[in-house]
């Protein structure tokens, strides 16, 4: 069955039914915030608890490819509100190109987050038997770590073996860290992916010219999911890659 | 308003509204450089907020959503800062452990080298 916009009998007008989508659409998106949340409420307590290790986990982050995520996701963020409003305005031709730019910066998102997961696993920053968050420091070579950065680090790790009592305690304290990091961008990722597979629809659903000023319904409610994860990386950045910024 | 309703946003202020979330960025990336001591986290959550806040009433249309539709996203938020709040205000009023004394749990109870 292809829905058209033709009004369901439930509704008075068509406005009110396509409230109701929306308002339905906002109950799911808060019930993720709320889901969001718990993580973050985890993220919290432990950064409260162990500042240091979590500057220090902060700071083995890049920077460079954390801030070129973030303006990638927002630029998506903006070509999924365009793809609105060519479906609103009618502007049939125009909804695909708009949403294929959405999904290709989606997965320059997800393909810079592989590189990063990659340099972790490379770093031993993985949580488990191989975790050391040292690593760096002692092997600069396989970090590409020289001169001032490799200074830097040397110094924080130093420091941040004494204020944590003991570079097993740094190295379970920082384990945290890398456990939330994993586990929220993970999970930022995973609500990508659904993301992009739920793009991918709507872009063959909109060559058909199936969206216009009459019926765009899952562009606008698929747009508001894809805003939500956007918002979310917006706190996860300066949460996870600008803790301690100013020692580096 | 479109004639089904829904409230059409222009492309120039969907581009205004990019260009700030664009300074946005660079704008907390470079107040994470300077040391502001406990400020720098209130600083970055206020800068995210702020983003978020023109995300949600422009790209989300949050800002021509009808009242109800407010209502259920501030309800959303209404409900994080209870959690966040309450769970945070313990945390962070608990007397500081004795030197030599740690408040948390044990390092071998967490972690096993």
């Amino acid at each position: 069955m292809h829905r058209t916009g033709e009004l369901y009998g439930q509704y008075k007008t068509l406005e009110q039914q396509k409230e109701t989508a929306s308002l339905g659409m906002w109950i799911f998106l808060v019930q993720e915030i709320l889901f969001f949340g718990g993580i973050f409420l985890a993220y919290s307590i432990n950064r409260h608890l162990y500042p240091t290790a979590f500057g220090i986990g902060g700071n083995m982050l890049s920077l460079p490819l954390g801030f070129a995520n973030t303006v990638v996701l927002i630029a998506s963020s903006f070509t999924m509100a365009m793809s609105v409003w060519s479906a609103q305005t009618s502007k049939k031709q125009l909804v695909p190109i708009f949403l294929i730019l959405t999904l290709i910066l989606g997965c320059v998102f997800l393909g810079v987050k592989v590189k990063e997961y990659k340099d972790k696993f490379d770093h031993h920053l993985i949580p488990g038997h191989g975790f050391d968050i040292t690593y760096c420091s002692k092997n600069p070579a396989a970090c590409h770590l020289e001169g001032k950065d490799l200074a830097d680090e040397l110094k924080e790790i130093k420091e941040g073996v004494e204020v944590e009592g003991g570079e097993t305690a740094l190295n379970a304290h920082a384990q945290l860290y890398f456990s939330l990091y994993f586990g929220m961008t993970g999970l930022h990722a995973l609500h990508m992916v659904v993301g992009a597979g739920l793009l991918l629809w709507l872009i063959l659903e909109a060559r058909k010219g199936r969206f216009d000023a009459n019926y765009n319904t899952p562009v606008e409610n698929i747009g508001l999911y894809w805003h939500f994860v956007d918002i979310v990386w917006i706190f996860l950045f300066p949460l996870l890659y600008l803790i301690n910024r100013h020692l580096a | 308003m479109s004639e089904n309703g829904h409230h059409v946003v222009s492309p120039k202020l969907y581009a205004a509204i990019l260009a700030a979330l664009l300074a946005g960025t660079w704008i907390t990336v470079q107040a994470a450089k300077i040391d502001l001591g406990r400020w720098n986290i209130v600083l970055a959550l206020l800068i995210a907020t702020i983003k978020m806040t023109l995300v949600i009433l422009f790209f989300m249309h949050g800002k021509y959503s009808p009242k109800r539709t407010q209502l259920v996203i501030i309800s959303g938020f209404f409900w994080l800062a209870i959690m966040l709040g309450l769970t945070m205000t313990d945390y962070s009023t608990r007397p500081a452990p004795e030197p030599g004394r740690s408040a948390n749990p044990p390092v071998s109870a967490i972690y096993r080298a």
